[in-house]
């Protein structure tokens, strides 16, 4: 059982050095009060892009580092992040549904819309 | 001859060698390596599940924004950006300190495990804390989900200690009460596991009230700095905008404003009992009705042809009081079920990293056997990812 004891004895972990850690902490932290920053102007519709591609930094950082997602198989990467893929989906199509009503047409008389 | 070796090594590897098993693997898998990577697998899966649980909120979100972008801009004012950042920091600070506590799990410093998974309970006990605080704020003004939405800008502020707060605090006190009782009797019986284990989560449970303290200071010092100029101004401006009167007309009083209104409308009797019920700002069926009778009064006078201002009133959707229960009070359905689904995933973590704390106290974990460790931290993770997007969505984009 010699083979055994040494795949049992096997190192499998993979221990994040801390400043790894400290410094994602430190650019997840930079990021939030850059958010926070970039809210103070009005950027109208770009404020939703620019904030949403901070946080997928703020979160890609999280998945491959705090997750060690970039250290991990790559069937569990994939795994994950078809999950995205099908959430992109969910959302987009029923964004595109939504838009393609005319709200202007309202079937009711004017007096029954209005209560 | 092959077979015959193999069967017998199987064999052997089953029964007489089972004491060489370590206690941790369970029977069915080779090596703790195999164990671990089964037991991810899982996880992944699992959260994979959330993220699409998840986004079906997220859908709700997008679908009404792109519908009423109007509400949004409106409700954005009533979320307080400084205790959604400070929350933010507390949850980025409380991933750290999970990533670390399963650095130091598979490095089998047993100290830092626990006192990097206290810190996580602890950080998650102030965030829940500014989050009862957030709560029960807006439930004080009347800003709850569509049914119940009954904010009034005449009369928005609760004086003194909320009653929602207390509420809420009740079962953490009970909490708090519980572990230092038990830590108490753990030093003096003498069971020094059990003292071990409570000192710490009444640390972490004593860390609510501290994000309580937190919550309630920087909530009454954004009142204080709103209350004179911008979020009241701007709240009945709003509203002013929405019901097509100027802000100026608005703040004159809303008594005024109704007693004034009938005779140009024109109903005659029964003018001063519409007109204080319309005073009230949640009575929006007599508001509508007003709107509606003054639609009319400007119709017959013809005075709409010469001030056409692009709304039709037979073909475009009528101008809607955005203060109401089915306008806002929609958003904070999908913001009560957004961040209240967020808050009960934060609780449930709560209860599986006490479950790791005494088995870290314990020393369960090994550079072998850190599974239980970093399948929570995921979900940990996970939790975290989610608030990253629910921040800027809800609290920063007005």
């Amino acid at each position: 059982m010699a083979s055994h004891g040494d795949h049992a004895d096997g190192e499998f972990a993979h221990p994040m050095p801390i400043w790894m850690l400290l410094f994602v902490f430190v650019a997840l932290t930079f990021l939030t009060i850059l958010t926070v920053f970039q809210a103070s102007f009005s950027l109208g519709n770009w404020e939703i892009w620019l904030s949403m591609i901070i946080a997928s930094i703020k979160a890609t950082l999280v998945m491959a580092f705090f997750m060690h997602l970039a250290f991990d198989k790559p069937f569990n990467v994939i795994m994950f992040l078809s999950s995205f893929l099908f959430v992109t989906l969910f959302v987009g199509f029923l964004l595109m549904d939504t838009n393609a009503y005319d709200d202007k047409i309202i079937v009711k008389p004017v007096a029954e819309t209005l209560q | 001859m092959a077979t015959a070796e193999i069967d017998q090594d199987g064999h052997a590897h089953d029964h007489s060698d089972h004491h060489d098993h370590p206690a941790f693997l369970a029977h069915h898998f080779d090596s703790p390596e195999q164990q671990y990577d089964s037991g991810k697998l899982g996880m992944w899966l699992f959260l994979v599940t959330e993220i699409l649980f998840f986004s079906g909120l997220f859908c709700a979100y997008a679908i009404y924004r792109s519908l009423r972008p109007e509400v949004y801009a409106f409700c954005s004012q009533f979320l307080n950006t400084e205790l959604g950042a400070i929350n933010t920091g507390v949850l980025l600070f409380s991933s750290l300190t999970m990533a670390w506590a399963v650095r130091a799990a598979q490095l089998e410093q047993h100290k830092v495990t626990v006192g990097m998974i206290a810190a996580t309970i602890s950080c998650a006990a102030i965030f829940l804390g500014v989050k009862a605080v957030e709560y029960s704020h807006k439930w004080d003004m009347g800003l709850l989900p569509a049914g119940m939405y009954s904010y009034d800008p005449v009369a928005e502020h609760h004086e003194g200690l909320s009653h929602y707060l207390i509420a809420i605090s009740i079962v953490p006190s009970i909490v708090l009460i519980a572990l230092i009782g038990l830590f108490i009797y753990g030093k003096a019986a003498g069971k020094q596991f059990l003292a071990s284990c409570a000192a710490p989560l009444t640390v972490a449970a004593a860390c609510y009230f501290v994000g309580v303290g937190l919550g309630v200071f920087l909530e009454s010092r954004a009142a204080a700095a709103g209350h004179d100029s911008h979020a009241e101004g701007s709240a009945l401006a709003a509203i002013g905008h929405a019901d097509g009167l100027p802000p100026s007309k608005i703040l004159e009083g809303p008594l005024d404003h109704a007693t004034e209104d009938p005779p140009t409308i024109g109903i005659g009797t029964g003018d001063e009992a519409v007109g204080i019920m319309a005073a009230d700002a949640t009575n929006t069926g007599i508001r509508s009705e007003l709107d509606a009778l003054r639609a009319q009064e400007e119709m017959a006078s013809g005075a709409f042809v010469d001030e056409y201002d692009g709304v039709d009133p037979f073909y475009d959707r009528p101008i809607e009081n955005v203060n109401s229960n089915s306008l806002a009070g929609v958003f904070f359905s999908i913001y009560y079920c957004m961040t209240g689904l967020h808050a009960i995933h934060i609780i449930a973590g709560i209860g599986v990293l006490a479950w790791l704390l005494v088995r870290a106290v314990r020393q369960d974990f090994c550079s072998q056997y850190f599974g239980p460790v970093d399948y929570v931290g995921l979900y940990w993770h996970i939790v975290d990812l989610i608030w990253i997007y629910l921040f800027p969505l809800l609290y920063l984009i007005g």
